[in-house]
């Protein structure tokens, strides 16, 4: 046995948990698994919402007269083809490979940015039937939940950019990559998220 | 222009507002004077302002949250002299309309800005010295936690003086809080107060959480964590847990006040009851957020003073545990009454009880740990006793409480108000109180006055009896809470025992601020020189007093629970200290959080007087912090292992000279 197997198995007798403090790459992505933990957290609060109030239309239209299936179609191919494209991206960050990253995350943004268009507009054609959420509680917990959810996807595409600018001012350092990861963690957890929006709100409508 | 603010805000008529407004004004301006005159400014900014030290920042959430309890204590002292006044035919000296934002504001300012700032000050400080490790997770993020939550206090204070605050009680129930019935500028200042302050705990949740799990000193495994860690843990994955439904919940009532949404609303489908739901699935977890790290800090104290290892270490962090996990399914105990029916309200009701069980364990583990030891009866160890016998009479209360029919009868009486003040005096406050004791020496390098200490022990303690067991008394009689007035004389005599005892607490806090300023005074002769002044077990006593900015000089390897009492026993496994130190960098200062909470501040003012114009500089101002923040490449200091190796031998020279003073003046 090698001397550099010797001190490898003499490491991994220590348990993982007293070998000290975590480097910090580690550290800066289990915080920001904690915060995408509370995230989820706070989007079930808005989901049980719309739990207790999907039937509460007073009157107005109900969701499954509302929602056109086609539309949300297109909106979930855009975002889950962003998970994928961003999760190249990320691949090409780790790499230090600035061109596969410009591309990928290009991609990424320019996805996004179709959901949302598309988001926006279904948004903005309730409204002006005036099905907006001021018609009943169905309609006001039925905007807040998939508008946080669009604010999140807008918070994400802010992000990006800003990320874009630092590796192009900062270049590859640990610090800019750290965050990079970041930004890929949080842009899955909004398709989780989607995912739940897609089935509770727009396939459980009735 | 300025939305809804006009001159008219500012409450002239009203001479008590404008009185206490007038002295605050000039306290406020002769502080900042002094400061000035005495050229501390240099000094506040750099070494406070923007530090980005986990102790500093632990030091600061809990001065602010002394500052809150003198103004969270004149709300009480307010309510307890209009309510020995207003009996029969006499009105008391409080209009409702003034007497309902004093209970709203008492509340909310107790629970956010005095209880949270004091148990997350404690953790901020004793968690990453416990652990062995040179600061948190996130030190900057830590920063920018205490500044938005003094934004939030910030914005409470204003609403004395500029508008109102809310009068719907501290949890601000719909409909009443709905624009509707509130239409004012009150609710307002309660939820964006809230919301802003509200993130910066869940921020510092995180981080800490993130710091217990993944940053410990070689060697300290799960099972050698100290206690308080334990618990600490158990308070911020909590925290991580249910700060974001508050969030949530206060954006929903947010969305009906503002834009006309129809959550809570009476009509169109709106569902008040969901808004009680939701705010106490934050509201009970909130409970064991305060109390589970003081029952952290009651296990150092005992285990200190006794001479002894914790009694059942594992069976107080199994305890620990499930009361973490239980205290989740227990929400619905506050509105029995809501008429959820009989299966369920049983299950709360049972559910509730359970959660007695691992708290009476912990009562044992604490009376154990005692027996059988030299317990030395220092000022922490007589808030631990007091706590003992006070928590334990406040479970028992709750336990009562969580019988649904008993509950029918109770719900909002004062027995229920005496139940949780005993409860939260009797457990957080004097918690609070412990560890500020306890850990005073370690951060200032000076102990607190004893015997003071001990007047301001029973102040309080006696204090409580006084002011809340009538208040049990009472709320059998049938009388409620919230009254401004009350027409049976028959309950008058009573509530003139709660004022003494009220008085009788105000005479506590007042000498705690004699305590702080005789002890400062008489620094020289209380001066620690060892770090250890308790003779204690864990590692924040191994390092000195008050700890350099990188808390350990060499890095301490743990091979035990309660790892500096085994150095202490065998000999510390230090070796040579020259060749030991090595360089190491500390987290450079910053002040991303003094400016991101000032333009919270801005942000929320504007939010809430509807100043569109305003608000938007917030954003903007925010947006470019951050940015500016994001781009800082500059974010170390180098520590050289010569600098250590000086500082420590400075520091060696010192203690054996301190020595030779408290030699000096104790003979």
């Amino acid at each position: 046995m090698s001397t550099a197997e010797e001190a490898i198995r003499r490491m991994t007798d220590i348990p993982l948990s007293m070998r000290g403090p975590a480097p910090a790459r580690v550290i800066a992505g289990f915080g920001f698994w904690l915060f995408l933990l509370s995230d989820v957290i706070l989007f079930s609060a808005l989901f049980s919402a719309y739990a207790v109030l999907s039937g509460a239309t007073a009157g107005g239209p109900s969701g499954a007269e509302l929602f056109d299936k086609g539309h949300v179609f297109q909106e979930t191919m855009c975002l889950l083809a962003s998970s994928v494209t961003c999760g190249f991206g990320l691949l090409a960050v780790q790499k230090a490979d600035s061109r596969g990253m410009y591309l990928w995350m290009g991609v990424t943004f320019l996805l996004g940015l179709c959901f949302l268009t598309l988001e926006t507009g279904e948004f903005g054609a309730m409204v002006a039937a005036g099905h907006g959420p001021s018609r009943s509680a169905f309609l006001s917990s039925f905007f807040a939940l998939v508008g946080t959810h669009g604010l999140h996807v807008s918070m994400g595409l802010i992000w990006l950019i800003v990320m874009l600018l630092q590796v192009k001012t900062l270049g590859f350092r640990p610090m800019v990559q750290r965050r990079f990861f970041c930004f890929a963690l949080f842009w899955h957890a909004l398709d989780i998220v989607w995912v739940g929006v897609l089935t509770i709100v727009y396939l459980g409508a009735r | 222009m300025f939305g809804r603010l006009s001159l008219a805000a500012i409450p002239y008529d009203q001479p008590i507002i404008i009185g206490v407004g007038a002295v605050l004004a000039i306290g406020i301006l002769s502080v900042l004077t002094l400061v000035t005159v005495k050229g501390w400014w240099p000094y506040l900014w750099r070494e406070w302002i923007t530090s980005v030290d986990h102790k500093r920042i632990g030091v600061m959430y809990v001065v602010l949250a002394l500052v809150m309890l003198v103004r969270g204590f004149s709300d009480a002292l307010m309510m307890r002299s209009q309510q020995a006044l207003a009996a029969g035919h006499a009105v008391g000296y409080l209009p409702p309309e003034h007497y309902d934002q004093i209970f709203s504001a008492h509340g909310t300012i107790m629970i956010f800005f005095v209880a949270m700032p004091f148990v997350i000050g404690l953790m901020n400080f004793a968690v990453p010295l416990q652990l062995g490790v040179r600061d948190v997770a996130f030190p900057v993020l830590n920063s920018v936690s205490f500044w938005l939550t003094a934004a939030g206090v910030l914005l409470v204070n204003l609403s004395l003086f500029v508008g109102e605050f809310a009068r719907t009680g501290w949890l601000a129930y719909p409909p009443l809080s709905e624009l509707s019935y509130s239409p004012g500028v009150g609710v307002d200042y309660y939820l964006w107060s809230l919301q802003i302050s509200g993130l910066g705990t869940l921020l510092s949740g995180i981080n800490l959480t993130t710091t217990i799990l993944k940053m410990r000193a070689p060697g300290m495994g799960y099972a050698r964590m100290p206690v308080f860690c334990w618990t600490s843990l158990a308070s911020n994955l909590l925290i991580v847990a249910s700060f974001p439904v508050l969030t949530a919940t206060f954006g929903m009532l947010l969305l009906d006040r503002y834009c006309g949404f129809h959550f809570f609303t009476n009509d169109l489908g709106g569902n008040p009851m969901m808004y009680i739901n939701l705010i106490w699935i934050w509201g009970h977890p909130e409970v064991y957020i305060l109390i589970l790290p003081m029952f952290g800090v009651f296990s150092e104290v005992v285990a200190t003073f006794s001479g002894k290892p914790l009694f059942g270490y594992r069976s107080m962090v199994l305890a620990t545990m499930v009361i973490c996990a239980l205290s989740f399914m227990v929400w619905l105990h506050h509105f029995f009454t809501m008429g959820a029916g009989a299966n369920v309200n049983a299950f709360f009701g049972v559910m509730t009880m359970i959660i007695s069980i691992p708290t009476g364990v912990k009562v044992f583990n604490w009376l154990f740990t005692m027996y059988g030891g030299r317990v030395r009866f220092t000022v922490p160890i007589y808030w631990t006793l007091g706590f003992i016998v006070t928590f334990v009479i406040g479970g028992m209360t709750g336990v009562l409480l969580a019988i649904p029919p008993a509950d029918f009868v109770l719900h909002n009486s004062l027995f229920l108000i005496a139940h949780f003040h005993n409860v939260a005096i009797g457990g957080v406050v004097f918690g609070v109180m412990a560890g500020i004791t306890y850990w005073f020496p370690k951060a200032f390098g000076f102990t607190l006055n004893e015997r003071i200490g001990k007047s301001i022990f029973w102040c309080w303690f006696l204090g409580f009896y006084l002011a809340f067991m009538p208040l049990y008394a009472l709320g059998l009689m049938g009388a409620t809470r919230r009254m401004q007035h009350y027409a049976n004389p028959h309950w008058q005599p009573l509530m003139i025992v709660a004022l003494i005892g009220a008085v009788l607490i105000l005479f506590g806090i007042a000498l705690t601020i004699v305590q702080i300023a005789v002890s400062v005074r008489e620094r020289h002769a209380h001066r620690d020189g060892t770090g250890d002044p308790w003779d204690a077990r864990t590692l924040e006593w191994s390092t000195r007093s008050p700890p350099p900015a990188w808390n350990f000089s060499e890095v301490p390897v743990v091979d035990g629970i309660d790892a500096f009492w085994s150095f202490k026993k065998q000999g510390s496994p230090r070796r040579d200290l020259q060749e030991a130190l090595m360089d190491l960098h500390v987290p450079r200062n910053t002040p991303i959080g003094f400016f991101l909470a000032f333009f919270a501040v801005v942000l929320g003012f504007a939010l809430i007087w509807r100043i569109e114009w305003l608000a938007a500089l917030g954003i903007l101002g925010a947006v470019a912090i951050i940015l500016k923040e994001a781009w800082r490449t500059d974010r170390h200091v180098e520590i050289t292992a010569e600098e250590l190796a000086a500082f420590e031998k400075a520091h060696a020279a010192m203690s054996v000279k301190h020595v030779h003073i408290v030699a000096e003046v104790e003979s």
